[in-house]
């Protein structure tokens, strides 16, 4: 897997409609809440709002649904799992957990949204268009990439994004991964698993990840750490051969023998169909109003790594799509009070 | 997952590269989180476009043959073979309608 397909794996973003939309599938109801994106994030939306009798409708994306959490292994900090749980485990259980108290979820990509005025309209890829009086984005964030010129034609011969789908393909090989977060950690340690050796390549002469990660990562015999170095060309023309390597301090290129690049150097938040409607923040996230999830417009809540550029975790998704749900049922009572006081 | 056929290092041969229909084949493994999601997706295609072309799955943990034959290195990997050569591919799960772009001249019989 690969961002090469970033339109398409984060299909929530922007999906370019093939052929002409048929619009045959309109659905006239309004509903109360219409829920974008199906990670911890909106489907505890999903959760709350199902619970609070608002009947939610949620666009979880044909092959997005589940979110990042569907490309992980443990997930060993999301708190009541004593002995930790699988990523697309914690997922199913989210999923299964909504669907319970009726939330409708749909495997279908959002295309457009118009978020202002009392009925917001939510565009589907086939064409098909679904209202609400309130809606909750829950799109995540997709993976950032390097942005060197053989990355794309590279990507799935050797460049990768995605440690757990492709870590297989290179038994007893020599790999290297970009980063110093706690996702690139935990691609290294996973990866070590299979490889022969794994080379973490990072800019900085220390990681951001948390202590534990590191730990993993120092104790375990076949990492290694490239500090202060970056990449800055990916070799290869059938697939990937080696990586060239400069030292950030000394500028002196170097070639690293590997034939697997996994890229983990953080994403960015997916806001590419409410960026010009919504209030944004210098770091790119959806602009929120303190800790509640109230955006520049009115009936428009928004939670999880989209609003997120800090802590970024299953937990703290979880807890922002539970602030929005309750946002969405405030915001509500409150409109239907007055349509009823005007009535 | 998708309800595809299973193909396998033994029957490639027979079923994908002889095949008098272009194949699309799934490279798939249990343990790909992605892969899952893509099957479903698959399977519609499989079922709209029946007379144009077939649609299997490959298990490259249980055959690893075919997915090193063909330099497979990321998963969901898939592949439309016609004539028996690679025609078409498509790395990553991606929604219908990208697939059946990318794929569109061999989804109508005919071509």
């Amino acid at each position: 897997m690969s961002p090469d397909f970033g339109p398409v794996i984060n299909a929530l973003n922007l999906v370019p409609s093939s052929g002409e939309p048929t619009a045959t599938a309109d659905d006239e109801t309004v509903h109360e809440v219409i829920i974008v994106g199906s990670g911890p994030a909106g489907y505890t939306a999903a959760v709350y709002a199902a619970r609070a009798n608002l009947h939610p409708i949620v666009f979880a994306g044909s092959v997005t649904a589940g979110g990042e959490l569907m490309n992980t292994t443990e997930v060993e900090n999301y708190p009541g799992f004593v002995d930790g749980i699988q990523g697309p485990e914690l997922m199913s259980n989210m999923q299964q957990q909504a669907e319970r108290f009726g939330a409708d979820i749909r495997y279908e990509d959002v295309v457009a949204l118009e978020l202002e005025g009392e009925v917001k309209t939510v565009t589907l890829e086939d064409g098909s268009v679904h209202r609400a009086h309130a809606v909750i984005l829950a799109t995540g964030s997709a993976y950032r990439e390097l942005g060197l010129p053989d990355e794309k034609r590279l990507s799935g011969h050797g460049v990768s994004w995605c440690a757990t789908c492709d870590g297989f393909f290179f038994k007893e090989q020599h790999i290297a991964v970009v980063g110093g977060g706690d996702s690139a950690l935990e691609e290294a340690t996973f990866l070590s698993r299979f490889a022969s050796k794994v080379t973490i390549i990072h800019r900085r002469d220390s990681f951001r990840a948390s202590e534990i990660m590191q730990q993993r990562a120092f104790d375990d015999p076949k990492i290694e750490v490239l500090w202060n170095a970056e990449v800055v060309g990916i070799n290869g023309e059938e697939k990937v051969r080696s990586v060239t390597v400069r030292d950030t301090e000394s500028h002196q290129t170097t070639e690293l023998p590997v034939t697997g690049l996994f890229v983990a150097i953080g994403s960015d938040p997916r806001t590419a169909l409410v960026k010009d409607q919504l209030e944004l923040t210098v770091d790119g996230t959806i602009a929120v109003d303190g800790r509640s999830s109230t955006t520049s417009l009115a009936g428009v809540f928004a939670a999880g790594d989209v609003v997120d550029g800090t802590y970024r975790q299953a937990i703290t998704a979880a807890g922002s799509g539970c602030v929005a749900a309750v946002d969405a049922e405030h915001y509500l009572a409150a409109l239907h009070d007055r349509s009823v006081l005007h009535s | 997952m998708s309800a595809a056929k299973n193909v396998t290092d033994a029957d490639f041969r027979t079923e994908v590269l002889e095949s008098d229909k272009p194949v699309i084949v799934d490279f798939w493994a249990e343990w790909c989180g992605p892969c899952r999601m893509v099957g479903p997706v698959l399977d519609a295609i499989a079922a709209e476009h029946a007379d144009a072309v077939e649609v299997v799955k490959l298990n490259v943990d249980e055959n690893p043959a075919v997915a090193s034959q063909y330099g497979i290195t990321s998963i969901p990997a898939i592949y439309l073979f016609s004539g028996g050569e690679v025609v078409k591919k498509a790395i990553g799960a991606k929604p219908k309608s990208a697939l059946e772009k990318e794929f569109a001249d061999y989804l109508v019989v005919g071509n």
